[in-house]
């Protein structure tokens, strides 16, 4: 699945925050670490200080902190404030299921659905600075490189 | 069981806690029970009577119950087994079951809980450890998340067998 531009943002946002709790930081700072549009980011901002995730000070010395509490604060709550997440996202045509296909289909996506919230509402931001600190993905082999076709010859 | 019989008691201060992992005994069993049920809502009574029953008995599935202690009072407790070729897998340790008193949540003591019992399969030679629970237990699967545990290779199924009765 992929997540929507601003979720993914205000997730990098909310876990730099989290992971430099005793100091704020800019929305530049956060924006230049990632490679992202500080204008974008800034907008992203915003919503999370509307939503109550981080709180902004303006002038010199000022930025951004957070203030929902990293152990409580999950995935799912800062995706929510972005896009919606399981059955609120909506499956198109079969939303307005009537057929027996369509119906079939829904009950699949539905389960799809409520694994994809169980497991954002199960991990919290203080478990994903865990799981950046022990990356496992440095443990795991590296990709495979792609097997190149053999060259036809006419 | 051996592996319980010869795991040592750690003892460590948790918060306001002096808490001493150590497995459980026959005079746990009414605590355990009472806080199975506390914790579920549910009697389960004979069931944590067959876990004690198989724990002291010779078992081809070796079973953990630890406890957590505070001053003689017992905090919460977790359950798990080594099993070999559960789904086709090869051998493993499962957690079954674990619970705190709701009073003494967030003191870590379910961390130190998960912690020796992950000890105990290491010296068991098990380099696994799998749980499996109900979705909407976010405070559970929270807690195990927290603990580093991720999705697993398997998905799991159901099927109502009073389904076109």
């Amino acid at each position: 699945m992929k997540l929507q531009k601003a979720s993914s943002f205000a997730l990098f946002a909310v876990l730099e925050l989290a992971a430099n709790p005793t100091r704020q930081l800019s929305g530049v700072e956060i924006a230049e670490k990632y490679g992202i549009s500080a204008h974008h980011l800034a907008k992203v901002l915003r919503d999370l200080g509307r939503a109550a995730i981080v709180d902004g000070t303006r002038g010199v010395g000022g930025g951004y902190s957070l203030v929902a509490n990293p152990k409580r604060l999950t995935l799912l709550d800062v995706i929510q404030v972005f896009e919606p997440v399981g059955s609120d996202s909506g499956h198109g045509l079969v939303l307005k299921a009537s057929t027996d296909a369509e119906l079939a289909l829904r009950v699949i996506l539905d389960e799809l659905d409520d694994h994809t919230v169980a497991t954002f509402r199960s991990i919290t931001i203080a478990t994903m600075l865990k799981l950046m600190a022990r990356k496992p993905w440095a443990r795991s082999a590296p990709p495979a490189k792609p097997v190149r076709k053999a060259a036809v010859r006419a | 069981m051996a592996q319980i019989a010869t795991m040592k008691p750690l003892a460590e201060s948790i918060g306001a806690y002096a808490i001493r992992i150590r497995p459980a005994s026959k005079s746990d069993l009414a605590d355990i029970i009472r806080i199975d049920e506390e914790v579920s809502g549910l009697s389960k009574r004979n069931y944590w009577k067959d876990v004690f029953a198989q724990i002291r008995g010779r078992s081809q599935s070796p079973r953990f119950l630890l406890v957590a202690e505070d001053q003689n009072q017992i905090q919460g407790f977790i359950l798990g087994e080594i099993r070999a070729w559960e789904f086709g897998e090869t051998v493993c340790g499962w957690v079954l079951a674990i619970q705190v008193r709701p009073k003494t949540r967030l003191e870590g003591i379910g961390t130190r809980l998960f912690s020796a019992i992950c000890e105990a399969f290491r010296q068991a030679g098990i380099s696994n450890v799998r749980t499996i629970m109900a979705r909407d237990n976010h405070l559970v699967l929270s807690f195990f998340r927290s603990q580093g545990m991720m999705a697993g290779p398997f998905i799991e199924l159901e099927m109502s067998l009073d389904e076109g009765t």
